[in-house]
């Protein structure tokens, strides 16, 4: 059997998955944190 | 620790060390990965396969350490109360199951050119599967405690409980002699039986996604006490 469709595979299932892990956790904490620093500077 | 207990200390240390840990984890996991799935040498036995091994163990290790920083999370907002102590717990959650769900997909297409299949019952399997349901459990639990105003305690004892599960995945493989290979590397007794040309790649690949994984939790760390303070000041102007 061919062993390397399972090697990318299993490397493109991780690779992608802590992508859209690592760019979804960034941008909730970039919005959240920009969200509270608008609210701050009102009077 | 409760120096750190002030989230505006916490968020001076936290913002440089999320940048710290997240560029030098992604260089390191680069790297390595690199090497792993162009220079380091195929195995005697599993052949390419085992390339398959530096995205899969990492992914076992931190779906394990995972849990365990919930479970010392816990322990700390229940004895000590700390205030970031549950922050903490919820944010390696979502991460630790992400994880968890990388080495079941990654094991399964290890275990085909290997085993000659995409999963068995065996014990290192199957603990880690329930390992990812506790991880369900847990963030569904979190979720509802918060939404009904919470202070997260059944959510920390949820995540006490569920560290039984930590010893039961590593020691499967004496306990049950299934199909999952034994221990390969003892870090209490500084043994491996893995050879120098692929254990190397193997530890920086663990090192890179250990890093990471600290930036991700503190990204959702950050992420957390931000809605709480805007919420807070939402509350203080629509008050009388």
């Amino acid at each position: 059997m061919n062993p390397w469709p399972f090697v990318i595979g299993a490397y493109a299932i991780a690779i992608l998955a802590t992508l859209i892990l690592t760019l979804s956790s960034w941008a909730a904490m970039r919005r959240a944190e920009a969200e509270a620093e608008a609210l701050g500077s009102r009077k | 620790m409760h120096i750190y207990a002030n989230p505006a200390r916490f968020l001076k240390i936290a913002r440089p060390l999320t940048a710290w840990l997240g560029w030098s984890g992604g260089a390191l996991i680069a790297g390595a990965l690199a090497f792993g799935l162009a220079v380091a040498p195929a195995e005697a036995l599993q052949g390419e396969s085992v390339r398959i091994l530096y995205v899969h163990v990492p992914a076992a290790w931190l779906g394990m350490a995972g849990w365990a920083a919930i479970a010392g999370a816990a322990l700390i907002q229940l004895v000590w109360r700390h205030p970031l102590a549950a922050v903490a717990g919820r944010a390696a959650a979502v991460p630790g199951a992400v994880f968890a769900a990388i080495c079941l997909a990654t094991g399964s297409l290890w275990g085909r050119p290997t085993w000659g299949t995409y999963w068995e019952w065996d014990g290192r399997l199957t603990s880690m599967l329930v390992l990812f349901f506790l991880y369900l459990g847990y963030v569904a639990l979190a979720a509802a405690e918060k939404e009904r105003g919470g202070e997260g305690r059944l959510t920390a004892i949820f995540g006490l409980v569920g560290a039984i599960n930590l010893p039961i995945i590593h020691y499967s493989v004496l306990w049950w002699r299934t199909l999952h290979q034994g221990e390969s590397i003892s870090f209490v007794r500084g043994t491996s039986t893995i050879a120098a040309p692929l254990l190397w790649p193997l530890l920086v690949s663990a090192l890179g996604f250990s890093l990471l994984f600290g930036a991700i939790v503190l990204m959702r760390m950050r992420a957390e006490l931000a809605r709480t303070k805007v919420e807070a000041r939402l509350k203080r102007m629509a008050g009388p």
